[in-house]
């Protein structure tokens, strides 16, 4: 079996296993098995990525496999990665990992917990190792429709609201998608022959203009959808304050990048025309959303309403920089997304390990944290930096890359949307910092709050992981921004083939 | 005609045979053994549903009255599945005491009506098939007034009864202006020499009419909740997929073999009536409490996407419709054996006794959620599978705007079917539905659907089947 397969094929059996045992403690063993191995096998196919590369494979995806499923509708279960979707893939072992340990006190109903857990995974894991738009499509549903469950059984506060929110939009987006997956398979052989769902192949023709601007918005909105394109972003607030904290990290850290992935790969790769046409509007959609999200989180009392929003405003600058269409901006994007997905776990994490102890997440409850709980307050604080940009950290990297890139458009349109969005690194400085400083360093303000305990094991083993990820990308961005320079090029030149700008 | 050219009525022909033969068994079985009556039909039902499957001769009979080729029979098969599994899923009804006096009567009758479904599909002439309706349609009126005693069952017959009365006079009303301008009931024969004058599309629309009210498509579609609700459970189920799945059946191969040449006109129609039928009955379904209403509206639903299939008048449409109704058998059925199983233990039927279902019945929560994701179009189950290919019929011929409303509705239906889940899964329950084990009959029925749902959608091979029986126009 190829390594690619074996990332849905190890969720599976994960899940097979988890239902066969009947202990609470063999179950979550069980899930960090599982997501273990699927950690060291991301490993793996980032090592052998790179092996593959080095001998001088110069094919636009790797480890391709095809095979033919629907005859007519002509649907291949098709697989293949390239350095953004390696890049991606090992963001979500190392976010499922993680995740794991941080849901490790779950007790109502653990076993079904983990199952939906690592379905939700395995949605995520098919998405990027797809190549064919259908295939593609279904682990995209199949990722979101677990969300439901997730958050509406292990959730809190207006939990059934939430869930149905969050899962009512996220599905309308994907019924937008839908209709432009349609509208592209049907306009994918403008010379009559076969019509394909293959991505690699739609991207060698033209699909028609009339027809682009038609599918493109489909596809972009839907997919936007996901990545908190505004006004579409409300249902992540709620949703993500509701979650279950494993949840919400792999939601913002993972889920939420899917909307950014597909935006990216599907909408502008297959249709660059209409979206150097039609850019402005999202553009400056995106641009409300970066700013406006950090504006939402200034005023929020409530620690997971600060950082949803906070998600929201970062999403949405990964949507910018890809509707900037140029290489630095789209390397920018793809390292946003890893340096927001692993940031944004490790905050839903911490945020989730502080509820637990004193129940509460208003910030006005709570103070002066930092002397009762040093260890996690200290990385709360290392995960605000990271999020406000802190160079040495893999926001910093991120966030210069896309604002350069964006930079690099000479018009005035773009200057000016470009210097709203940077404005929002100033302001996710307000938020975090104002959360820093009355929750870890204010006066005590309950006494309850004196006896608290530290990170137990598992805790810590979850928070490292994602510290050790983050500070990676930050110290050493070089290998990750190779890995997706290289592979970005392809897409570079198809969006240059037809000069947008 | 030869012995051996009766043959080709495989299907009606073993049908009857069981019909005898449960008619014998009641004539000579002792009255406190008529419960035996249940196992001896299901077995003989079970043993026709497998020859089913045999290689069959297709051809013509009766100077092309009767016509048989692959994919009609294939429909028939499809039908006899459903049957089989409501039958099986009625066992544990048909043993209580109310009912001993009536097993033979339900099994006679529901065969009756399948057999009317299968000389329908099989027929090339108008009288062929409205006899087939008719037989198809008057056994299901007794059925529904089946539980006598409560009030609303009697009153689910009678009304079936008149609108079918009603359905059936208009339908023969538009058929006789066809046979006026054309002088013939051959579809063949209409097929050539229909002309498009303006009588013959008003006998045509008459004809579509009568057909919307016996597929329940909106504005024809007032009669469903109410006998859905009045009826028994099982029988609500089998006339909410089997009638209607053999009612989509010939009326697509109406539109596509004797129709051809309107298909703009009936392109028209069909698009208007599926924006209504998906919409309406998506926003009625909202509001239901009880289940039995809900899922009719829900089934009224899925009428509106099955019509997408229709109105390409493409060769993967048909395929598409095919499938799609033996998706909707398993997911359908799936649905109404929960919801049977559960009224038999417990006599609830209202979506707020539902609250908390999964804590005390796991299993039986986890198929309607199954059956219901099913139903809205869930990956990875098939009903995901059969919704994508009936919008990619669609989308082939442009029917983009279409597509488009079909999508956003399955999000309407995917917020009423997530409401039961959320009863079952999230909702506590002072005084939840009591633990309890069904038959062995009624968990069968339910493997074979729950396999059906999963296994149907990746079986590509069986698509692959069903669309080289398919054909367009």
């Amino acid at each position: 079996m190829d390594i690619l397969t074996l990332f849905v094929v190890i969720p599976v059996l994960t899940m097979t296993a988890i239902l066969f045992v009947r202990d609470i403690k063999h179950v979550r063993v069980a899930a960090a098995i599982g997501m273990g191995i699927q950690l060291i096998l991301a490993a793996v196919l980032v090592f052998s990525y790179l092996a593959a590369r080095k001998a001088g494979a110069s094919d636009e995806m790797l480890f391709v496999r095809d095979y033919l499923w629907f005859k007519n509708p002509n649907i291949h279960y098709a697989i293949g990665v390239d350095g953004i979707s390696v890049a991606m893939i090992s963001l979500t072992s190392i976010v499922v990992f993680a995740g794991i340990f941080a849901s490790w006190e779950v007790e109502f109903l653990t076993k079904e917990f983990f199952v939906s857990l690592i379905l939700l995974a395995t949605g995520v894991f098919g998405f990027f190792i797809s190549i064919d738009l259908f295939t593609m499509f279904l682990f995209y549903e199949l990722a979101v429709i677990p969300m439901y469950l997730l958050i509406g059984i292990w959730g809190s506060g207006p939990k059934e609201y939430s869930a149905m929110k969050l899962t009512l939009m996220l599905m309308g987006g994907s019924a937008l998608i839908l209709a432009g997956l349609l509208g592209i398979y049907f306009n994918s052989a403008p010379d009559g022959g076969q019509f394909t769902f293959n991505i690699l192949e739609i991207s060698k023709i033209t699909i028609p203009i009339s027809a682009q601007r038609l599918f493109f918005p489909l596809t972009f909105v839907g997919f936007g959808v996901l990545g908190a394109l505004f006004p579409f972003h409300t249902w992540s607030p709620d949703g993500h304050a509701s979650a279950p904290t494993a949840v919400s990290m792999l939601h913002a850290g993972v889920l939420m990048k899917l909307g950014g992935y597909g935006a990216f790969r599907v909408a502008i790769f297959l249709m660059p025309e209409a979206a150097a046409e039609l850019s402005w509007i999202f553009i400056i959609l995106t641009a409300t959303s970066v700013v406006y999200g950090a504006f939402g989180a200034i005023v929020q009392k409530d620690l997971k309403y600060i950082n949803a929003y906070s998600s929201v405003s970062h999403c949405g600058l990964v949507l910018f920089a890809i509707l900037m269409m140029n290489q630095t901006a789209l390397n920018g994007a793809v390292i946003q997304m890893i340096s927001h997905g692993l940031m944004t776990a490790l905050f839903f994490a911490l945020i989730g390990m502080i509820y637990g102890r004193t129940h509460t997440r208003m910030i006005s409850e709570m103070g002066g944290l930092m002397k009762v709980i040093p260890f996690l307050s200290v990385c709360y604080v290392i995960a605000g930096l990271a999020s406000l940009g802190l160079p040495g950290l893999s926001g910093f990297v991120a966030e210069m890359t896309i604002f350069v890139g964006a930079f690099q458009h000479t018009d005035v349109f773009h200057r000016v949307v470009t210097i709203v969005a940077v404005s929002s690194i100033v302001i996710t400085a307000v938020y975090i910092l104002r959360v820093v400083a009355i929750l870890l360093l204010g006066p005590t303000t309950d006494e309850h709050h004196e006896h608290l305990t530290d990170a137990k094991w598992f805790e810590k083993v979850s928070v490292v992981t994602l510290i050790g990820s983050v500070a990676g990308i930050g110290l050493a961005p070089y290998w990750l921004s190779t890995m997706i320079g290289t592979s970005m090029q392809p897409v570079v030149e198809k969006i240059l083939s037809v000069n947008p700008f | 005609m030869s012995p051996d050219k009766f043959l080709i009525m495989r299907h009606e022909l073993l049908l009857t045979a069981v019909v005898l033969v449960v008619l014998i068994a009641e004539v000579f079985s002792h009255p406190d053994k008529k419960g035996k009556i249940i196992t001896l039909s299901v077995i003989c039902f079970g043993i026709i549903t497998a020859l089913g499957f045999l290689p069959s001769a297709e051809g013509e009979i009766f100077g092309g009255m009767y016509v048989s080729s692959g994919s009609r029979l294939m429909m028939k098969n499809i039908l006899n599945i459903g049957v089989m599994l409501v039958f099986l899923q009625s066992v544990d009804w048909l043993r209580k005491a109310e009912n001993s006096d009536k097993i033979s009567e339900y099994f006679i009758l529901l065969i009756s009506t399948l057999i009317g479904m299968n000389f329908m599909i099989s027929s090339g002439h108008f009288l062929m098939f409205y006899i087939g309706l008719e037989l198809a349609t008057i056994p299901i009126a007794a059925l529904a007034a089946f539980d006598k005693y409560r009030n609303n069952s009697a009153e689910a017959g009678i009304k079936l009864i008149l609108i079918s009365a009603l359905s059936s006079g208009i339908l023969l009303y538009g058929l006789s202006m066809i046979y006026g301008t054309l002088g013939t009931f051959y579809f063949k024969e209409i097929a050539v020499s229909f002309s498009n004058s303006n009588l013959q599309i008003l006998g045509f629309i008459y004809f579509f009419t009568g057909m919307a009210f016996k597929i329940s498509i909106v504005p024809f579609h007032l009669w469903t909740a109410d006998v859905y609700e009045g009826a028994p459970i099982n029988i609500t189920a089998y006339l909410s997929v089997i009638s209607k799945g053999a009612a989509v059946f010939i009326f697509i191969i109406v539109l596509f073999t004797v129709f051809p040449v309107i298909i703009a006109t009936w392109q028209k129609a069909i698009y208007l009536t599926s924006i209504l039928t998906m919409t309406i009955g998506n926003l009625f379904a909202i509001r239901q409490q009880n289940l039995k209403r809900f899922l009719a509206f829900s089934s009224i639903s899925q009428a509106g996407y099955i019509l997408l299939g229709f109105i390409g008048g493409n060769q993967l449409g048909m395929a598409s419709v095919i499938y799609y109704i033996l998706v909707y058998i398993f997911s359908n059925l799936g649905a109404f054996g929960v919801v049977l199983a559960i009224s038999n233990a417990s006599g609830k039927e209202n979506i707020d006794d539902y609250n908390g279902l999964y804590h005390t019945n796991p299993k039986l929560s986890l198929i309607m959620m199954l059956a219901l994701f099913s139903l809205a179009g869930i990956p990875p189950v098939a009903g995901y599978f059969g919704k994508f290919f009936l919008f990619t019929a669609a989308a082939e011929k442009g029917f983009y705007p279409l597509v488009i409303i079909a999508v956003l509705n399955t999000i309407i239906s995917l917020y009423y079917y997530l409401l039961i889940v959320k009863a079952m899964f999230l909702l506590k329950n002072e005084s939840p539905i009591e633990k309890f084990k069904s038959s062995m009959y009624t968990r069968f029925a339910l493997g074979l659907c729950v396999a059906g749902i999963v296994v149907t959608g990746f079986a590509s091979a069986l698509f692959e089947f069903i669309r080289n029986l398919s054909f367009g126009i």
